[in-house]
């Protein structure tokens, strides 16, 4: 462990002055332990450590993995309007694919959410973006109809606005539901919103409010004609005999996941 | 040094040498998560397992670890504990965990939790140093609840998210921004200073073991 | 604007360690007094920070991805290393600069700005180049919350101040006022953009 050799020499120079100083009734014998001891002590010591970290990783991570879906879950349920189930898609090399090729670099695809209606019909994608915002970067996610090139809806995920002003981008419904069916390219305005292209700013908050306009343009310009020119191979597909079985599935079980919302979906 | 009774040892702690408000130790996360009420207590709770934790386990070890190596067998602790509570926290508490965010793992470098390992759980038994800790922590949550406290109200009119104020209320939004954060700390301080610097003037034979801050003004007046 | 000059700016001014994300404080009120000391003190942490974002880079791309767990005790012991090394390297080569440092550098392991630097550039998943413009970009924009700090500090020291004020409390005031001058700085990357 690389800690030893360092803390070693460092401890060198505390010798004199620590040494016995730390224990009671030490009667002041200054011993210098071996090299090997001072390793040997750090060594056992990390070990321990690590076991207690790896154990208590193990306990935690799928909590936390478990945590992290379920927040996806609901982000994307709220930008695409509660679709039955929704399934993981990557964007890579301006193509849709259903899933990366194994030990594919997940670096270079970024993933998109198809959402889809109980009739196995297609709603949307749910896109994720990000951009600096006023004081940091901004993640939001956005459902898009490729069909009727509209925007569905708009989540920010993560900001660290100035709160009270720009952080209404998180909270000011007003201007979240103004994404609500808005056609891309968006376009931000000062209160009335006039066309279908036109969405009111937050007043107070003009640069966040342009900065989650233009993640949302910005990504479209980027994986919109991608998703248009899938948008209808995809829908189909779920009709065929191939993409059925798992659609069959979806209802029974794979996942916790399909079956709450799809009964929410029908009595909210 | 062991001759104070277990209350003293936590007393003092909260009070006398208050981590925060007299040894102006660990600022980071007092100025830093205490825009709320709620993600002061997550703090203070996630720092006092980390402090209690650590203080316990160095004073069981204290007489294997060699003197050379003690620092850094106290931070690999340290960062053991820490790692565990931020672990333990995204998987109990998400939201608390995503709001406090990189704070957690700074607990590692809050020089109060290495100070009183240190200082005293090296050098003492295990129970008066689990006192020791749980008295620092609480001193510790005391400092973050006053500022919490202060800046919710002030700042977004609400205490542990229930609105409190009138709505007529127009919140200081300066005070939950970081300027916000050093103006209520800096308040607090000059309170404090106020109020032991009357008790002075009162009894003027009795000199105030601890000054706030003036810890340092002996040194400085001969430098 | 390029994207590494951005992320320069960003962490100098914007998104400045002391005044807008609270950490590195303890030297920021500890060692703010004269404005050379500022100075040495602001130099000694960008030299560490900058070492550790190479560090630390290396780390994530090569010895994370197989223990992720272990990211906050690998950076910890990596910084406390660093340090160590920067001690014993500065103190063989040139005493002078070793006197002039002095004290600081082993007060720089705790220091939690070095440590957030590391959490951070993996947070934003920054590679080496981004890393090294976010490190000199943090450590400047530290040396200059510092040297500002000092030079209020040196000017209020000899002002009739309520006795109430001396020490913590007035200097909490001033890092009140320099924090709200750098919210200033805020939105100076989508105005431009």
């Amino acid at each position: 462990m690389s800690g030893g050799g360092p803390a070693g020499t460092g401890g060198g120079a505390e010798a004199g002055t620590g040494g016995g100083a730390g224990r009671e009734g030490g009667g002041g014998m200054p011993v210098q332990p071996s090299s090997s001891r001072l390793v040997g002590t750090l060594g056992l010591l990390s070990v321990v450590a690590g076991v207690a970290i790896v154990l208590v990783h193990a306990w935690a991570q799928p909590r936390i993995e478990a945590h992290q879906r379920e927040e996806l879950r609901l982000a994307i349920e709220e930008v695409l309007g509660e679709p039955q189930r929704y399934e993981t898609r990557w964007i890579r090399d301006g193509r849709l694919l259903d899933s990366l090729p194994a030990g594919a670099d997940s670096s270079a695809a970024s993933p998109v959410y198809a959402g889809f209606a109980a009739n196995g019909r297609l709603v949307g994608y749910a896109i994720p973006g990000q951009k600096a915002g006023y004081q940091d970067v901004v993640r939001l996610i956005f459902g898009y109809d490729p069909d009727a090139g509209k925007v569905l809806g708009m989540k920010v995920l993560e900001s660290k606005e100035t709160p009270g002003l720009g952080a209404k981008i998180t909270s000011d419904s007003a201007f979240i539901h103004g994404f609500d069916g808005v056609e891309a390219p968006i376009e931000g305005v000062k209160h009335p919103a006039r066309d279908a292209h036109q969405v009111d700013m937050i007043t107070g908050a003009t640069i966040s409010s342009t900065t989650v306009i233009s993640i949302i343009n910005d990504r479209l310009e980027a994986v919109g004609p991608v998703l248009s020119k899938a948008g209808t191979r995809t829908a189909t597909a779920a009709g065929s005999p191939g993409a059925d079985a798992p659609r069959t599935a979806a209802a029974a079980g794979p996942g916790p996941r399909a079956a709450g919302p799809g009964q929410g979906g029908g009595e909210r | 040094m062991s001759e104070k009774s277990g209350g003293d040892i936590f007393l003092r702690g909260v009070w006398e040498e208050n981590p925060v408000l007299i040894q102006i130790l660990g600022l980071c996360p007092t100025l830093a998560v205490t825009n709320t009420v709620e993600n002061a207590v997550a703090m203070a709770l996630a720092t006092a397992f980390v402090l209690v934790g650590s203080s316990g386990l160095v004073s069981l070890v204290r007489r294997i670890i060699p003197d050379q190596v003690r620092i850094s067998a106290y931070i690999l602790i340290i960062a053991t504990f820490v790692t565990v509570v931020d672990l333990l926290m995204a998987a109990v508490a998400p939201s608390a965990s995503k709001a406090l965010g990189p704070f957690v793992p700074l607990i590692v470098v809050n020089c109060m939790i290495l100070g009183r390992a240190e200082a005293f759980a090296s050098k003492n038994p295990f129970f008066p140093s689990i006192l020791d800790a749980a008295g620092t922590s609480s001193g510790f949550a005391v400092a973050l609840l006053m500022m919490g406290g202060v800046r919710e109200l002030l700042g977004s009119g609400s205490l542990l998210g229930l609105h409190v104020l009138p709505g007529s209320w127009e919140p200081w939004v300066i005070m939950i921004l970081p300027p916000g954060g050093f103006l209520t700390l800096g308040v607090i301080l000059m309170g404090l200073s106020w109020w032991w610097r009357r008790g002075q003037k009162a009894d003027e034979t009795a000199r105030p073991r601890r000054w706030p801050h003036g810890v340092r003004e002996p040194e400085e007046r001969a430098a | 604007m390029g994207d590494l000059t951005r992320i320069f700016v960003a962490a100098a001014l914007v998104n400045n360690f002391v005044l807008a994300y609270f950490v590195g404080l303890c030297p920021f009120f500890g060692v703010s007094k004269e404005v050379p000391t500022a100075l040495r003190m602001g130099g000694a942490v960008t030299f560490v920070m900058v070492l550790t974002a190479a560090a630390v880079s290396f780390l994530n791309a090569y010895v994370l991805p197989v223990a992720p767990y272990l990211r906050l005790i690998s950076y910890i012991v990596v910084i406390a290393s660093l340090v160590q090394i920067v001690e014993m390297v500065v103190r063989k080569v040139s005493p002078a600069l070793f006197r002039a440092l002095g004290i600081f550098l082993p007060l720089i392991t705790t220091n939690c700005a070095i440590l957030y630097l590391a959490l951070f550039q993996y947070a934003r998943g920054y590679d080496f180049l981004e890393g090294m413009a976010f490190s000199f970009g943090a450590g400047a924009g530290f040396t200059l919350a510092l040297v500002l700090m000092a030079s209020i500090r040196q000017r209020s020291e000899t002002a009739s101040v309520p006795a109430i004020a001396r020490e913590m409390g007035l200097a909490m005031i001033i890092a009140a006022s320099l924090s709200l001058a750098f919210m200033g700085f805020a939105g100076l990357f989508s105005s431009v953009a």
